[in-house]
């Protein structure tokens, strides 16, 4: 059975290891050169205050190294599971159906069943995982200056994330092929699924769901900030960008007792902007906060995801994931084993 | 509406086992029922011809007989076991599908390779010697093959695995005359020397004339009958003489068809006996009589009433 599922799947499965080989050789190459600037560079000077810390621009231009491989890769990398579940999981039995071919092979002395586990078992999920980890050791240095790995869409480039959605996008096109019969529409489906799961898992599921998210409620000036200012206009509300290095805030509100939050424009008017000369001159940080606190806007209240989730949130990804596979996978056995396929 | 097994001499060594058997046996789709109250007991060491139009469930049969589908209502057993339970069940029974499916990217050996991977009881000697005779390239893909080449493959590669039942489903129909006769005959020859039982299914009778000893006709999902082909040969008879009502028939006589002008009739009729009324000419029938006339009772039965009888009284 191994020796049929390698024959059938032989071009791909040596495709595969091309693409890989060739990521390598790149990743190896620029990653040494990456890792030679840091320690170089910029190992010295991170973490440190005063005038021993790093310039922002010299974390600017290492954070910009080989940009276009950071982002190309990236995506790739969050990409291929679909592409694996579209071309190899949803033609694995809708193939041999509309070439009428698994007539001949389910009936030789194998169970079904044993068919489908053995095509199921040789998955995209290696391919999947040494691409990421080759990336993750890549990106690690990166990481440490942007101290943003936790959010997406650097965490889902990381780490163990990329093999959980290869399962389920792999499983994910074996469903729909043995629902649809058809390798086009199941190719359709499989992508049409797998890029809606993409989109709205990060937005919805993995900030919430997989592990609660802290919520935090801190006077303002005891925390550190980054900026204070409105995100949408002068009519959205004032916010201390509090700075919380290396966590995923997803939500951050100055707030009063009340609860409520302060309109821009309310604190533009006592701290305005000016234009002289045709230059425009912000008022310092210091006097938002001065008359956000005499407003009794003293409060922010923060939900986030806190740096060290990142390992837990992972296992938890993946292990959702796969289950959700491994479902999918019991669903297509049930499927094939009680003669809805003929 | 199965006949009665009357026993005739046949090798007894395999007649003791059952080949297939069905009970109450149906299949239901979306919104017709491909097979209905099949019941069948088909005894092993037969060559058994499935015959029927096309769309009469023959196909839905095999299936359910390979485990390629379940069955709605009833149940089959195949060779004692549940079609598909399993590795022992499978590597008892060989298939060949319809219209002969090889894999088109695989040549003639990746075929064998496979047959020999997937099947414990492996007959690689008789795969290469067949293949040898059969004069194929081994190194040919088989979707280079042509219609025949691609049959006599996928009947290789079901023989090789030394099935006791081997199941055909329209194993000739995409072939030439030439093309068919050979590969029945190639079949035959095997089947002779190795005492397999086959179950093949054809919409043309002149197919499994030569080869069967064993007939199911199948027709608008309903077996129509069912016997040894000396058997149904023997019982059924065609009489013509002056026109009368089948009705006043003597009750031992069954009447499959019966076709009237204004002074004559002439009736298939089904008898365990001899016709001894002199008014009637009798007259043996071929096999090929013999199911079309099973085809047309299907076929009359299926209008609502029954025009014929009414216009006899």
């Amino acid at each position: 059975m191994t020796w049929l599922t390698w024959r059938q799947f032989r071009t791909q499965t040596l495709v595969t290891v091309a693409a890989l080989a060739a990521i390598a050789v790149t990743l190896g190459i620029t990653g040494a050169h990456l890792a030679h600037i840091f320690h170089t560079e910029i190992a010295g000077c991170l973490g440190r205050s005063g005038a021993n810390a790093c310039s922002t621009e010299t974390l600017n231009a290492f954070t910009a190294t080989d940009s276009f491989l950071q982002h190309f890769l990236g995506f790739t990398l969050i990409g291929i599971p679909g592409l694996i579940g579209a071309f190899w999981g949803a033609p694995l039995l809708t193939r041999e159906v509309e070439a009428g071919t698994h007539r001949l092979v389910w009936n030789q002395s194998v169970t079904r069943t044993r068919w489908l586990a053995v095509k199921v078992g040789l998955t995209s999920a290696v391919a999947a995982g040494v691409f990421s980890f080759m990336l993750t050791w890549w990106a690690s240095p990166l990481d440490r200056v942007n101290a943003n790995r936790i959010t997406p869409p650097a965490f889902d480039q990381r780490g163990i994330d990329p093999i959980g959605w290869a399962l389920f996008a792999f499983a994910l096109g074996v469903t729909a092929g043995v629902l649809l019969r058809r390798t086009l529409p199941a190719m359709a489906a499989t992508l049409g699924i797998f890029t809606a799961a993409r989109i709205l898992w990060p937005l919805y599921v993995r900030p919430h769901y997989l592990i609660p998210p802290v919520h935090k409620t801190a006077r303002i000036g005891t925390m550190p900030f980054d900026w204070v200012g409105v995100n949408h206009g002068p009519s959205s509300p004032m916010v201390v960008h509090v700075s919380m290095p290396g966590a995923w805030i997803l939500s951050d509100h100055t707030v009063n007792a009340a609860g409520h939050q302060v309109p821009g424009a309310t604190v533009f008017a006592l701290c305005p902007v000016t234009t002289t000369g045709g230059v425009t001159k912000i008022p310092p940080d210091s006097c938002f906060i001065q008359h956000l606190t005499q407003l009794g806007y003293n409060r922010s209240v923060l939900t986030y995801q806190p740096a060290s989730r990142f390992w837990p949130l992972q296992w938890a990804e993946t292990g959702i994931l796969t289950a959700l596979a491994v479902l999918l996978a019991a669903f297509c056995y049930w499927w094939v084993r009680h003669g809805k396929v003929s | 509406m199965t006949s009665p097994q009357a026993p005739i001499a046949l090798a007894p060594a395999s007649h003791a086992a059952t080949a297939f058997q069905t009970h109450d046996l149906g299949k239901h789709y979306r919104s017709r029922w491909a097979l209905s109250q099949c019941t069948l007991d088909v005894p092993a060491g037969h060559v058994v011809g499935l015959v029927g139009p096309n769309g009469a469930g023959k196909t839905t049969l095999l299936h359910l007989a390979v485990g390629m589908l379940t069955p709605t209502t009833g149940t089959i057993e195949v060779l004692g076991g549940r079609p598909a339970s399993g590795p022992d069940q499978l590597r008892k029974v060989g298939f060949v599908a319809q219209d002969t499916p090889t894999y088109s990217a695989l040549s003639v050996a990746d075929h064998l390779k496979l047959g020999a991977k997937l099947n414990p009881g492996w007959d690689a000697a008789l795969a290469r010697d067949r293949i040898d005779e059969l004069d194929l390239d081994p190194r040919q893909r088989a979707g280079k093959l042509s219609g025949g080449e691609r049959a006599q493959l996928a009947l290789t590669l079901a023989l090789a695995k030394r099935p006791d039942l081997l199941i055909l489903d329209e194993p000739v129909a995409s072939l030439d005359p030439l093309a068919r006769r050979e590969f029945l005959q190639d079949l035959m020859a095997h089947v002779a020397d190795n005492g397999t039982s086959v179950v093949l299914s054809s919409h043309l009778v002149a197919d499994l004339e030569r080869v069967c000893d064993y007939l199911i006709v199948l027709c608008a999902s309903r077996v129509r009958v069912a016997g040894e082909v000396e058997h149904l040969l023997a019982t059924h008879r065609r009489l013509t003489g002056p026109k009368r009502d089948p009705a006043s028939l003597p009750a031992q006589l069954q009447v499959i068809t019966a076709s009237h002008t204004d002074r004559q009739s002439t009736l298939i009729v089904r008898t365990e006996g001899p016709v001894h009324d002199p008014a009637w000419t009798v007259e043996e029938l071929s096999l090929e009589d013999l199911v079309l006339a099973y085809m047309s009772e299907a076929d009359a039965s299926q209008r609502k009433p029954r025009p014929r009888l009414e216009a006899a009284r």
